[in-house]
């Protein structure tokens, strides 16, 4: 190809880092005889029980613990309170408690063990497909970042759908990417830890009638269990009924605590329900009046009833991330598309199964590519690309939101590392190129402080790049002009300083 | 007669979401099918794709009645029975295989159920019809991605 004798150095590079670090199930050369599953070859950050029938998160200590906490709340109540009460009041008591138990457990696990609607990534032909789109849309082909949005008109409001960089699609409205999970997940609620899941499209419902019944049986046991001490303290005397019955006092407690917490959460729960919006969209704001007059929810149904109707009753989607099946090893694939800048994002996206570390080191090969290609190129329209080297720190002027689209549509940079899970030294390198970006821009004040505290974003959704695209353009145009006043020798030399920095940055 | 086929082009229809998250596909007709195939047969094909999945997604007496019996019974009647949804995917993968061995088929092409993409598009691939399979590859396909 046009690109030469470096870039096949660079592809045996390339090659090299990514058979060392991928497992041998995630190349797509290697034929492997035994069948395996498609949940083997999961690019997602979930965990799956039972050759692929179970699905959670990452990190399930916290679901451990509310599942720990129920029983032993519940053991204690059916082993200490309930014969009493059975006795002495009905023995209907135990019934309910024993169904609202039940039911509770059972809503837990369909939550926790479901699918909340995860969104498979694109292939690889689609994903080449729509940067050719973006890239037709743009009119050049240039290094300007392309637009990662796109506006729809969903009855009536206008709605920004983004492009999500991990998975390689416009992400529809109201799903947004995990970033615990690594997943887009359809009509995004939340990730709840106690449940150790995403709650989305297909568990919502589960996950609302799991808090609903949690609340009615802290309820039911707090409400029995004083009930129970009065009773003895009635006949024996305060002091002695909590000796008597010393589970009682720890039943009462957890209980105390559990309720003002499930309990407000159930009504949160019950008026996003009735309003027809998730989580997310409560606390961005986003169909509030407060944003403009005419800002209202395009999915509401009208009426609280109908809205309630859809949301638990309403029909459940299957699964589409078919986690039973099996991987077929011969799909035909098209031939990446002979424009340097996206073969290497479809190459990337071959290895989006990659751990962060791995990502990282990636990316920064990709930065380093995509940097000195120009300069093979030699384009003399084209702003200066330098690249800046995280050593010294210098800011270094040109289009080092190059990084941020462009050539590096997977590049991780742009989203956050979320900070549970990732080894340390992919997340100082990560993070070491981020400051430079906000540095290097001089008058991007403003997105400094979101660029430098990406690293420590709360793991909710990835805030996706447009924000800093946005500003990529604007100033990709007023370093042109800077870059009118380089001597081409210099830049040269600068270029690879550069290069050589970041070749040794990418070694590690 | 020797035909072998070899992948040239896929298309992908995206999704609509004018009408909101249901789903939908946008009926456009792309320009790269338009030396291949008539533009009703396509809209039809779209269309009843469309119609497919609004029925399965409508929510009206009897998906109440199914969700209302399902957690009634904590969900254990889907070991026995299966959703309306999974009932109108089957139906859907019956009209698709149709389509593909009536119409499409014969003009070179192939669609792809979208269910196998995540619900996100539908991807029709464009297939040249090579003469001899001696002949070079152009600008089409990675080696051993024939297509039989």
């Amino acid at each position: 190809m046009h690109l030469g004798v470096s870039e096949s150095m660079r592809e045996c590079e390339y090659s090299q880092i990514s058979t060392r670090s991928s497992t041998p199930m995630e190349t797509p050369y290697k034929k492997k005889t035994p069948k395996k599953r498609k949940w083997e070859a999961f690019p997602g950050r979930n965990k799956f029980y039972c050759d692929g029938r179970i699905m959670m998160a990452k990190q399930t200590g916290v679901f451990y613990l509310t599942l720990v906490l129920i029983l032993v709340t519940c053991g204690l109540f059916f082993t200490f309170d309930c014969p009493y009460l059975a006795q002495h009041l009905t023995p209907i008591i135990p019934v309910i408690g024993g169904v609202l138990f039940l039911f509770v457990l059972g809503t837990l696990l369909r939550t926790s063990f479901s699918d909340p609607g995860v969104l498979p990534r694109a292939t690889s032909d689609e994903a080449a497909d729509l940067e050719r789109q973006i890239d037709v849309a743009n009119g050049s082909t240039g290094y300007r970042p392309p637009p990662r949005t796109k506006e729809v008109v969903i009855n009536g409001q206008t709605v920004k759908l983004k492009y999500c960089f991990t998975c390689k699609i416009f992400r529809p409205p109201r799903a947004s990417h995990c970033s615990l999970c690594d997943n887009c997940v359809e009509r995004f609620d939340h990730h709840c830890p106690w449940v150790g899941n995403c709650v989305g499209r297909r568990n919502y419902r589960f996950f609302y009638m799991f808090i609903l019944s949690l609340s009615f049986l802290t309820i039911f046991i707090f409400a029995f269990v004083i009930t129970h001490i009065i009773l003895r303290s009635h006949r024996n005397g305060f002091l002695s009924a909590l000796k008597d019955s010393p589970a009682s006092v720890l039943e009462v407690v957890v209980c105390f605590f559990s309720v003002w917490s499930i309990v407000g959460l159930s009504g949160f729960h019950t008026y996003l329900i009735s309003s027809n919006q998730t989580t997310n969209e409560d606390i961005k704001g986003s169909w509030s009046s407060k944003r403009g007059k005419d800002n209202y929810n395009p999915y509401s149904h009208g009426n609280i009833f109908t809205n309630c109707c859809a949301a638990l009753c309403g029909p459940l989607p299957p699964s589409l991330i078919d986690r039973r099946g099996f991987v077929q090893s011969d799909t035909p694939q098209l031939a990446p598309p002979t424009n340097g800048i996206t073969m290497y994002g479809a190459t990337q996206s071959q290895q989006s199964h990659m751990c962060d570390q791995d990502q990282c080191i990636q990316s920064t090969k990709f930065v380093l590519q995509a940097a000195a290609t120009p300069l093979l190129q030699q384009q003399s329209s084209e702003p200066v690309i330098l690249t800046a080297s995280p050593e010294n720190g210098v800011p270094l002027p040109g289009r080092t939101s190059l990084t941020l689209g462009g050539p590096c549509t997977s590049l991780p940079l742009g989203q956050p590392t979320p900070p549970t899970s990732t080894p340390s030294l992919s997340c100082h390198e990560a993070t070491d190129m981020l400051p430079i970006h906000g540095h290097a821009h001089n008058h991007s004040h403003p997105l400094q402080e979101p660029v430098a505290h990406h690293h420590f974003l709360t793991p909710e959704e990835v805030p996706s790049p447009p924000g800093m695209l946005h500003c990529g353009s604007p100033l990709g145009h007023s370093h042109t002009v800077q870059a009118g006043f380089y001597n081409p020798a210099s830049q040269d030399s600068l270029h690879e300083d550069s290069v050589r920095g970041l070749v040794k940055l990418s070694s590690v | 007669m020797r035909h072998s086929a070899s992948l040239a082009n896929k298309v992908f229809i995206q999704r609509d979401y004018s009408e909101g998250t249901t789903c939908k596909f946008q009926t456009k007709f792309p320009s790269e099918l338009e030396s291949r195939i008539e533009r009703t047969l396509f809209e039809d094909t779209v269309k009843t794709l469309n119609n497919y999945y609004a029925e399965a997604e409508k929510i009206g007496g009897q998906s109440y009645l199914e969700g209302c019996l399902a957690c009634a019974t904590a969900y254990l009647i889907f070991l026995c029975m299966e959703t309306r949804y999974e009932k109108v995917l089957k139906k859907i993968a019956k009209y698709i295989q149709e389509q593909n061995e009536k119409i499409y088929a014969p003009r070179g092409l192939l669609i792809t159920d979208p269910i196998e993409r995540g619900m996100r598009v539908i991807e029709i691939s464009i297939y040249e019809d090579r003469g001899s399979s001696g002949s070079s590859s152009g600008s089409s396909s990675v080696s051993g991605s024939t297509a039989r």
